[in-house]
């Protein structure tokens, strides 16, 4: 019977089977970071149990860190319980050891969706765990890869296996040829404002077609990452040239004597002819361009041509009410232009888009031109230490300087607000992360998700611009 | 794991869909590497008018008297009743945590998100899915009136409603297996140990790629 890819890696990782579909299955990699890691390490100690296979491990410190003051180290982070979050890692992979370890200032240290694929300890075939929902991220390399909670970080830590069942099956086919000024990023956004944040919802994706066939790796990265805002646990892309030529001599990739064996087993993680799906989207890419939300979900966006809508808009009750409510959060009033509402601040970073073709891509942008006088910080925060040294190498860091953007250390930054970089209530943010949940970004921020060039030409322009007419 | 086997519970209504994680526990208090403590911090910036941080005295905020929780009438609440995509975004395990710290032991609502509604099942918090139009009436009737209950039990997958009308949900046998007997599922999953051992052992002869060390 023809497979999806999924069928492929849900059967390759199946130890055991209960009656009722749940499933064993085997972990093959698994990334820890220090805010869901603590209390599954300390609940294996208590229970007197052993890490099953410490070699599994790839361990990071990202969403606490600093992107400033890195000089002063550990003791240069005020907060004593983010201190002590960084610690605390630091203390349980020393004590149990680990594959790859990048602490807090490591060369290599960055967000832990970032260092995963860049370090080659992310490869195909794999299933790929973290305690960290963009997990999916690792889908771009016909992973089966997935968020987990703590309880199952401890599971796995202790018997490298997780208890699932199997999700079904959705392939969303992109067609066409993606415009210039429109990016993995808009394809995402594009697909939550189809089918909804809660449309993925007990699916696995596969991303199929032209256009997903024509993206590079950091592309695939960004649009599997953003399938947990489409509700779906795990998003996945088959494996092609642009996947083999990007592993190719990666510190942790299979080396020479092993490395055509394993591409020769990769070259069959791709869906058969005639594979059934439980769920087909197909999107066109030439029916969206550069997308904005305007919202507090995800699924509240629209073009950079656009209109902030209307409650009334909505027939459903229950929408309409949650629009009203996400308006009066953003303070926007309905029916004024998109391209009219004017930003605060500027974040470039995230773990959907702070890898370097996103960096050279704002640059792109920003190059010979400067910040608008409205714009109080646009933050460049790169997604490593390798992907800031690579900018630099090119020149980009003296592009962003030179336009007035600042230039940060790597970590997961104001995706999330854990450190000090974060919105003060009632500012509005032009933002590559992935979710502008209230709050998000600072108590009280108004997120507002983009694309890297979309990010920058806002930055130029003081509000939402069409980056297409800025080439 | 605390068990679940039967509840009669105050429902409290949480009326607004897509209710993300960030906002049923927000960021500045998962700095803590405790499992404990988040009750007081459930759904702080609606249920607040001051801004949390960790380490506040509860006592000394301000409550924000429009929102659920804190009306009189559902104090002491133990179910919580939730609309669509309950749970969405980060798959932080301090959501079920603070859910069940605050005193709730059930959600009845109409779909959970994914990982939140994985990560209730091993927090003795039990997540009931029902038809729209039953949750619906479940929101109008809580509204009317107080002190309005459900009796959940979990062996016979059933909600009952106060006048009596009982209504059936799905849930999958090894998870209501778990719950029923407040079983820590790495000891279940550690039975197979020797089977994971030999999946192992073959993957390593046929993907050694995979097992870098």
């Amino acid at each position: 019977m023809a497979k999806t890819l999924y069928d492929k890696l849900w059967e390759d990782h199946l130890v055991h089977q209960e009656n009722d579909g749940t499933a064993l299955i085997y972990i093959d990699r698994h990334l820890v970071h220090e805010v869901t890691s603590p209390q599954a390490f300390e609940g294996l100690k208590l229970a007197g149990r052993k890490v099953w296979r410490t070699s599994s491990i790839v361990a990071t410190a990202d969403h606490n860190t600093p992107t400033q003051g890195w000089e002063r180290g550990i003791e240069g982070i005020a907060d004593e319980t983010s201190r002590l979050q960084i610690s605390t890692l630091d203390a349980n992979i020393r004590e149990v050891g680990a594959l790859a370890y990048f602490p807090f200032r490591d060369p290599r240290q960055g967000i832990v969706h970032v260092i995963g694929p860049e370090q080659g300890v992310t490869l195909p075939g794999m299933t790929v765990v973290c305690g960290d929902s963009h997990t999916s991220t690792h889908g771009a390399f016909a992973c089966l890869a997935h968020g987990i909670g703590t309880s199952e970080v401890e599971h796995v830590l202790a018997t490298q296996c997780l208890l699932q069942k199997k999700s079904k099956a959705m392939r969303v086919q992109v067609d066409g040829v993606l415009g210039r000024g429109v990016s993995a990023k808009d394809i995402a956004l594009a697909l939550i404002g189809k089918i909804g944040t809660a449309g993925g919802i007990g699916y696995a994706v596969e991303f199929a077609g032209s256009v997903i066939r024509a993206l590079s790796m950091e592309g695939r990265m960004t649009l599997c990452n953003m399938a947990i805002e489409a509700g779906a646990r795990a998003g996945m892309i088959a494996v092609d040239d642009t996947t083999i030529d990007y592993l190719k001599g990666r510190p942790f990739a299979p080396k020479a004597s092993q490395w055509e064996r394993a591409v020769a087993a990769w070259r069959n993680l791709k869906s058969d002819e005639g594979a059934y799906f439980d769920a087909v989207v197909v999107l066109n890419a030439a029916e969206f361009g550069p997308q904005v939300t305007w919202g507090t979900s995800p699924e509240m966006v629209t073009g950079i041509d656009g209109f902030v809508p209307a409650p009334e808009d909505f027939a459903d009750p229950g929408k309409a009410e949650g629009v009203a409510r996400a308006l009066q959060y953003m303070g926007l009033t309905p029916r004024t232009p998109i391209s009219q509402i004017k930003i605060d601040k500027v974040f470039i970073g995230s773990c959907t888009n702070s890898r370097i073709e996103d960096l050279r891509a704002a640059a792109s942008v920003a190059r010979g031109r400067h910040i608008a006088a409205n714009v109080k910080l646009a933050l460049v925060v790169p997604g490593s230490g390798l992907v800031k040294r690579q900018a630099e190498a090119e020149g980009l860091d003296k592009i962003f300087i030179a336009a007035g953007f600042e230039w940060r250390e790597p970590g997961c930054s104001m995706c999330l607000a854990m450190n000090d970089d974060k919105l003060e209530p009632g500012e509005r943010c032009a933002s590559t992360s992935n979710r502008n949940f209230e709050g998000r970004q600072g108590n009280g921020g108004r997120s507002h998700l983009v694309s890297p060039q979309m990010a920058a030409a806002a930055a130029i322009a003081g509000h939402f611009a069409d980056v297409r007419a800025l080439f | 794991m605390r068990k679940f086997t039967q509840l009669e519970g105050l429902v409290a209504p949480l009326d607004r869909a897509n209710v993300d994680t960030d906002a049923i526990i927000p960021k500045q208090f998962l700095k803590s590497i405790k499992r404990s403590g988040f009750g007081q911090n459930l759904f702080d910036e609606w249920r607040y008018m001051d801004h949390g941080e960790p380490g506040q005295d509860a006592s000394l905020r301000l409550p924000n008297p429009d929102f659920v929780l804190n009306q009189p009438r559902y104090r002491g609440a133990a179910i919580l009743l939730t609309r669509d995509n309950f749970g969405c975004g980060s798959s932080r395990e301090h959501a079920p945590w603070a859910l069940e710290d605050y005193g709730f032991r059930a959600l009845v609502g109409t779909s959970f998100a994914d990982i939140f509604y994985n990560n209730c099942f091993k927090n003795g918090l039990l997540p009931v899915m029902l038809a729209k139009s039953e949750v619906e009436e479940m929101f109008a009737q809580a509204d009317q009136f107080p002190g309005y209950k459900l009796r959940i039990n979990l062996e016979n997958q059933t909600v009952t409603r106060p006048d009596g009308k009982t209504l059936s949900f799905e849930v999958d046998a090894f998870r209501k297996f778990c719950l029923l007997n407040g079983f820590d599922d790495i000891g279940l999953t550690l039975r197979h140990a020797e089977k994971i051992r030999e999946f192992e052992a073959m993957r390593r002869i046929e993907q050694p790629w995979l097992f870098a060390a």
